[in-house]
C-alpha cells in the first residue's frame, strides 16, 4: 500500500459521504411509496400499502412494462450482433476510416438525447411514413438499438484487444471454416463480455425516456407511462412503488453483469488489475 | 496513403455519405395534402349502424386530451367494444404536434389549436348526422370560427371554462379580486408565482392592461399590434424574475406546488383547483374570475384527418356529447358542459349554475383562446403579431 | 476379413467451406461483410436522421399554422443571432454543464480511488453493483424524488431548519445538485476504470524515488486518471446538454434542451437550427476526448 493511514481514512469518508448523497433521494422514493396521501409532503404523516396491490392491479403498468421488457429485448438483440460485427472488423483489420467507425459508434451516445430523439422523430415522419412504417415497438426499438450499439462494442474490443488474432488463424489452419472459427474459438473468448455488454444494453434502453418520448408515438414504455402519470396528480404514489419495484429487481443483472465480467466499467469491462490499456 | 490522409480521407467519405443522404431525405419530403370540405375519411362506415360495426373490428381508439378530460371510459369500452388510449397534451403546441405524428385518431382542441387543425387540414369536417347527442348542443356555441369552417362543423364542441386566478387563502387575502396581484402588487408574494408556461399567456397580460391602460386601446386580446404587443411582453418581462415556476401544462406539477406551498397564486385551470380542495386535507385556496375578465377556452372534440380508427373516434366524439359523460367532465375538470342535459345528472346539482352554463352574460369578458393572426379582424388590417411572433417572444419573455 | 480399400472421393466442399475458403482468400471482402451491418445502420439510421434535422434548420415555417414549408432559407440561423434569448440560454446550460463535471468528477473521484485501490476485492464488487445500481432507478422517478426534497417543505429544508438555515431549493443551484445526482455514476465508473489500470509497481516507484503523497498524486495518478475524467464527462457534459425534463421540474430559467423542446412543435427549423449547438460542441468535445486517449476509458 502506498497510501498513508490518514489518505485511506479520508478517502474512505469521501467514498462513505458519495453513497450516502447517492443512496438518500432513492431511500425517499422508496419511503414514500409507502405513503397513503397522494401528495409527498415531508414529513409523511400515513403509511400505507394500498398502492402496491393498486399498481400490481393497473394493467397500464403492466402493459408498458411488456412494452419495455419487449424494447429492451429487440434494442439489446440488434446490439449485440452490430457491436459484435464491427468490434471484430475494428479489432482484427486495419483499413480505411476505422477511426471514423469508433467515432460513429460512440456518437449517439455522446449527442444529447434531445438532439437523437428530435432527428428520429423528423426521420420517421417525413422519410419512414411515406414507406409505412409508423410508431411502435419497430421504432422504439430502432431508437434504442443506435445508442446501445456503443456498449456492445466497447466491451468487446476490449476483450478482443486482450485476445491474440492468431488463435482464429491456427482455428483456420486446421481446417475449421469461418462459421467454426467463430462458434469454437472467438466466441467463447467473447461470451462474458457480450453478456456484459447486453446487460448494460438492456438497463439502458429499460430506463431510457428522453429519446422515447420522440419515438414512441401513442406506446406506452414503463418510462413513458412513468413520464404520463407523473403529471396525473391522484396517481403519483403508484409510480414510487413501480419505481420501487424495478429498482429492487434490476440488483439481479447488475449482480449478474458484475459477476460475469469480473466487474465492469461504464461502457466496457475493466481490464485485468495492473494492465496498462491495450494501443488501439 | 499516409496515415494522416487515411483519415482525412475517411472523415470525407463519411461527409459524402451524410450529404448524399440529405440530398434523399429532401426528396422524400414536400407533396402535402390539402384539407378538403369532405367528410368522408377513409374506412369510416356510412351509417351509425356501420359504424358501430366496424368499430369493433378496430377495437381502440388513441386521443389527445387536456388532463382530466377522457370520462367513463369503461362504460364507453362496454357500450361500443373500444378501448381509450389517452395521451395528455400540456399546451396547444403540444397538441397540435402530437396530432401531427399521425398517431392518433384525434384531440381536444381548444381555439388555439382548432383553427390550425382545420386550415393545416388535419382535423377533418364531421357528418353530424351520425352523431346523435350533437343535436343536444347549446345552439350558441355551434358553428363558431374554433369549430367550423364555412359553415361545416369540424368537431363536436365539447365544454368551456375560464383561466382563474388561484391563491392560497391562508397568504392572501381572501376578497382578492383583481389580476393585480400577479402584476402590479405581486410584491409580498414575489418568488410564489405560479405561471402558465405557452406563449398563449401573452393574451392574460393583454387582458390586464384592457382593463388597466384603456390608452392601448386593447379590443380583443388576441389580436395585438405593435404597440400593444410590446406593452403586453414589457409586463411580462417585468413579471418572469418574481415567477416561482412555469407550470407547462403539468398539472401535477402546480398542485404539488400550491399544496407545499412552494405557489400561493397565480393562473389555474379549474382542474386544479378541484383536486387541491378535493384533496385530504383540502388545501385552503381560492380560483375566482378577477373583475378584468379572464381568458379561457371553448374545446372542441375533433377526429384527426387520417385517423386509423375513425369509426371509434366518431363513437368517442358522440360519448363525449352525451349527457353522462358531459356530467362527470364538467364536475371532474371543473367546466360548463356544452349538452344541458348534463345538468340533471351532475352529482352536485347546482354544478351548471356555479359554472355558469347557461349564463351567457357571464361568458362576456372571458376571451376564449384562438390563434393570433396578422389580420386583426377590424379595421386595423392585417398589423397584428402572428402566433410565430407570440412564441418567439415567449421564449425571451422566460430568458 | 479383409475388405478391397475403396478410393474415398475427395472431400466434397460443402457451401458453408467453400465461402469460407472465399473470404479467407479476399479479407477484404470479409472485412466488407462484417462492416456492412453496422455501418449501414450507423450512417443510415443515425446520420440519416441527423441528416434530415439539419436540413430541416434550412426550412421555412407558416407564421399562422407554424407547418414547416419546405423553402430553403437562412431566416432561422439569422434568429438564433439576433435574439440575445438564445446565446443567453447556451452560455447559461455551458455553464451548468462545466460545474456539473466539476463537482462530479470531485465527488466521484474519492470513491473510485477507494474502489480501485483501497478496497478489498469484496468490497470493491460490492461497490461497483452500488454505484450501478442508481443506473436502474428510473431516471424521472429520481428527479422528481428530488423536485420533493427541495420543496420549501421538503426534506432538506426540514433538516436546515433546527440549524435556522433556509435552502431555496427551485433554483440554479438546486437544478446544478440535481444533475450532479443524476449523472454522478457516470462519472464514477470511467474514473475507477481508469483508476485500476495504472500499475501499483507504478506507485510504488513514485514513493521508492522518495515521492510524497501528494506528489505521487498530483504527478502520477491524476495525469494518468486524467483520460479516464474525460471519459466521465462526456456523458456528464451531453446529459446536461439536452436534458429538458429536469430543468422544468427544479427552475423557472431556460435551459437549451427546454427551449429546443419547447419550441419545436410550433418552430421545429428554429429547433433545429438550436440544436446545432450542442452537435458542434460535442462533437469538437468528442474530438479533443480522442486525442486525450478517453475512448479507451469509456
Amino acid at each position: 500500500m502506498v497510501e498513508s493511514r490518514l489518505t485511506r481514512i479520508l478517502l474512505r469518508v469521501g467514498a462513505g459521504a458519495t453513497l450516502v448523497f447517492i443512496y438518500l433521494p432513492l431511500l425517499l422514493v422508496g419511503l414514500y411509496a409507502f405513503n397513503r396521501n397522494v401528495t409527498q409532503g415531508w414529513p409523511i404523516e400515513n403509511f400505507s400499502t394500498k398502492w402496491f396491490s393498486v399498481a400490481f392491479h393497473d394493467s397500464d403498468v403492466r402493459d408498458a412494462l411488456k412494452l419495455s421488457l419487449l424494447a429492451a429485448l429487440g434494442a439489446t438483440a440488434i446490439a449485440l450482433v452490430l457491436g459484435t460485427l464491427a468490434s471484430m472488423a475494428v479489432a482484427r483489420y486495419s483499413f480505411f476510416g476505422r477511426e471514423a467507425i469508433s467515432f460513429a459508434v460512440i456518437l449517439p451516445i455522446a449527442l444529447p438525447g434531445i438532439i437523437t430523439g428530435l432527428a428520429l422523430q423528423a426521420t420517421i415522419i417525413d422519410v419512414l411514413g411515406p414507406i409505412g412504417v409508423s410508431f411502435g415497438l419497430m421504432t422504439i426499438i430502432l431508437g434504442h438499438a443506435t445508442f446501445c450499439v456503443v456498449v456492445v462494442y466497447n466491451n468487446a474490443i476490449a476483450r478482443l484487444r486482450r485476445t491474440a488474432g492468431s488463435l482464429d488463424e491456427a482455428s483456420a489452419d486446421l481446417g475449421a471454416d469461418s462459421w467454426q472459427t467463430f462458434r469454437h474459438v472467438t466466441f467463447p473468448q467473447m461470451r462474458t463480455a457480450l453478456l456484459a455488454g447486453a446487460l448494460l444494453a438492456f438497463a439502458l434502453s429499460f430506463d431510457e425516456v428522453v429519446v422515447t418520448i420522440f419515438t414512441s408515438g401513442a406506446q406506452q414504455t414503463l418510462p413513458i407511462w412513468i413520464f404520463a402519470t407523473l403529471s396525473r396528480p391522484a396517481e403519483l404514489p403508484i409510480v414510487n412503488v413501480v419505481a420501487l419495484f424495478v429498482i429492487v429487481v434490476s440488483i439481479i443483472p447488475v449482480y449478474l453483469a458484475q459477476r460475469l465480467a469480473g466487474g465492469s466499467g461504464l461502457t466496457s469491462e475493466r481490464p485485468a488489475k495492473g494492465t496498462v490499456a491495450a494501443d488501439s | 496513403m499516409s496515415r494522416r490522409k487515411y483519415r482525412v480521407a475517411s472523415w470525407a467519405a463519411l461527409g459524402l455519405l451524410v450529404g448524399a443522404l440529405s440530398v434523399v431525405a429532401a426528396g422524400c419530403g414536400g407533396g402535402d395534402d390539402e384539407g378538403s370540405a369532405s367528410t368522408e375519411i377513409e374506412g369510416l362506415g356510412s351509417s351509425l349502424e356501420e359504424i358501430q360495426e366496424m368499430a369493433r373490428q378496430e377495437g381502440e381508439v388513441n386521443v389527445v386530451q387536456w388532463a382530466g378530460y377522457a370520462q367513463l371510459t369503461e362504460e364507453f369500452k362496454a357500450a361500443t367494444g373500444c378501448t381509450v388510449n389517452t395521451k395528455d397534451g400540456g399546451s396547444s403546441d403540444d397538441m397540435i404536434s402530437l396530432i401531427q405524428t399521425g398517431e392518433y385518431d384525434g384531440v381536444s382542441a381548444s381555439g388555439n389549436a382548432s383553427v390550425r387543425l382545420m386550415t393545416t387540414g388535419d382535423a377533418a369536417p364531421i357528418d353530424t348526422e351520425v352523431i346523435p347527442n350533437y343535436a343536444d348542443v347549446q345552439e350558441g356555441i355551434k358553428g363558431k370560427d374554433y369549430n367550423s369552417l364555412d359553415g361545416q362543423p369540424y368537431g363536436v364542441p365539447h365544454g368551456r371554462g375560464p383561466n382563474y386566478l388561484m391563491f392560497r387563502t391562508d397568504v392572501v387575502p381572501e376578497d382578492t379580486d383583481s389580476w393585480s396581484v400577479i402584476w402590479d402588487e405581486s410584491g409580498p408574494y414575489n418568488g410564489k408565482l405560479s405561471i402558465y408556461d405557452d406563449s398563449i399567456f401573452i393574451a392574460d397580460a393583454a387582458v390586464y392592461l384592457k382593463a388597466t391602460q384603456p390608452d392601448l386601446g386593447i379590443e380583443n386580446p388576441y389580436f395585438l399590434d405593435e404597440e400593444q404587443f410590446n406593452a403586453a411582453v414589457d409586463l411580462l418581462k417585468q413579471q418572469a424574475p418574481n415567477v416561482g415556476e412555469y407550470w407547462p401544462g403539468d398539472v401535477a406539477k402546480q398542485i404539488g406546488s400550491y399544496t407545499n406551498g412552494d405557489s400561493v397564486v397565480g393562473t389555474t385551470w379549474p382542474y386544479q383547483y378541484v383536486q387541491l380542495t378535493a384533496a385530504d386535507p383540502p388545501v385552503p385556496v381560492k380560483a375566482i374570475k378577477p373583475k378584468e375578465g379572464t381568458t379561457g377556452w371553448s374545446d372542441t372534440w375533433m377526429i384527426y384527418s387520417k385517423a386509423a380508427n375513425p369509426n371509434c373516434m366518431y363513437l368517442w366524439m358522440d360519448h363525449m356529447i352525451s349527457p353522462e359523460a358531459q356530467a362527470a367532465v364538467a364536475e371532474g375538470f371543473g367546466e360548463a358542459p356544452v349538452n344541458l342535459k348534463a345538468c340533471d345528472l351532475t352529482k352536485n346539482p347546482n354544478h351548471c349554475e356555479e359554472y355558469h352554463a347557461d349564463d351567457e352574460a357571464w361568458w362576456e369578458d372571458v376571451y376564449y383562446w384562438t390563434t393570433p393572426t396578422a389580420d386583426c379582424g377590424d379595421d386595423r388590417g392585417e398589423v397584428c403579431k402572428t402566433q410565430e411572433d407570440w412564441e418567439a417572444a415567449w421564449t425571451e419573455i422566460r430568458g | 476379413m479383409t475388405s478391397v480399400p475403396v478410393a474415398e472421393p475427395p472431400p466434397r466442399e460443402s457451401p458453408g467451406r467453400r465461402l469460407s475458403t472465399f473470404f479467407y482468400r479476399h479479407p477484404r471482402i470479409r472485412l466488407a461483410a462484417l462492416l456492412a451491418v453496422p455501418v449501414g445502420w450507423l450512417v443510415v439510421v443515425y446520420l440519416g436522421s441527423l441528416a434530415v434535422l439539419l436540413l430541416s434548420a434550412f426550412w421555412d415555417t407558416n407564421p399562422f399554422t407554424s407547418e414547416v414549408v419546405r423553402e430553403l432559407t437562412l431566416d432561422n440561423f439569422r434568429t438564433l443571432f439576433e435574439r440575445e434569448v438564445y446565446r443567453d440560454v447556451a452560455w447559461r446550460t455551458i455553464q451548468m454543464a462545466a460545474l456539473v463535471t466539476i463537482a462530479d468528477a470531485v465527488l466521484a473521484f474519492p470513491i473510485a480511488y477507494y474502489m480501485a485501490r483501497v478496497a478489498s476485492p469484496r468490497t470493491r464488487n460490492l461497490l461497483v453493483v452500488a454505484v450501478l445500481m442508481p443506473l436502474w432507478a428510473n431516471y424521472l422517478v429520481k428527479a422528481y424524488a428530488w423536485r420533493t426534497m427541495l420543496s420549501d417543505g421538503g426534506v432538506i429544508n426540514w433538516a436546515l431548519e433546527p440549524v435556522g438555515m433556509q435552502f431555496d431549493g427551485y433554483s440554479t443551484v438546486g437544478l446544478w445538485l440535481v444533475f450532479t445526482y443524476l449523472w454522478l455514476p457516470f462519472m464514477v465508473l470511467p474514473i475507477y476504470a481508469g483508476l485500476e489500470r495504472i500499475p501499483a509497481s507504478l506507485l510504488e516507484a513514485s514513493a521508492d524515488l522518495g515521492g510524497r503523497s501528494l506528489a505521487t498524486f498530483t504527478r502520477v495518478v491524476l495525469p494518468l486518471a486524467f483520460p479516464a475524467v474525460v471519459a466521465g464527462s462526456i456523458f456528464t457534459f451531453s446529459l446536461t446538454l439536452g436534458d429538458y425534463i429536469a430543468p422544468g421540474l427544479i427552475t423557472s430559467e431556460q435551459f437549451i434542451g427546454t427551449v429546443i423542446y419547447s419550441i419545436r412543435g410550433e418552430a421545429l427549423p428554429v429547433a433545429a437550427a438550436y440544436s446545432m449547438v450542442p452537435i458542434v460542441m460535442m462533437i469538437a468535445y468528442l474530438l479533443v476526448a480522442r486525442r486525450l486517449r478517453a475512448f479507451e476509458s469509456l
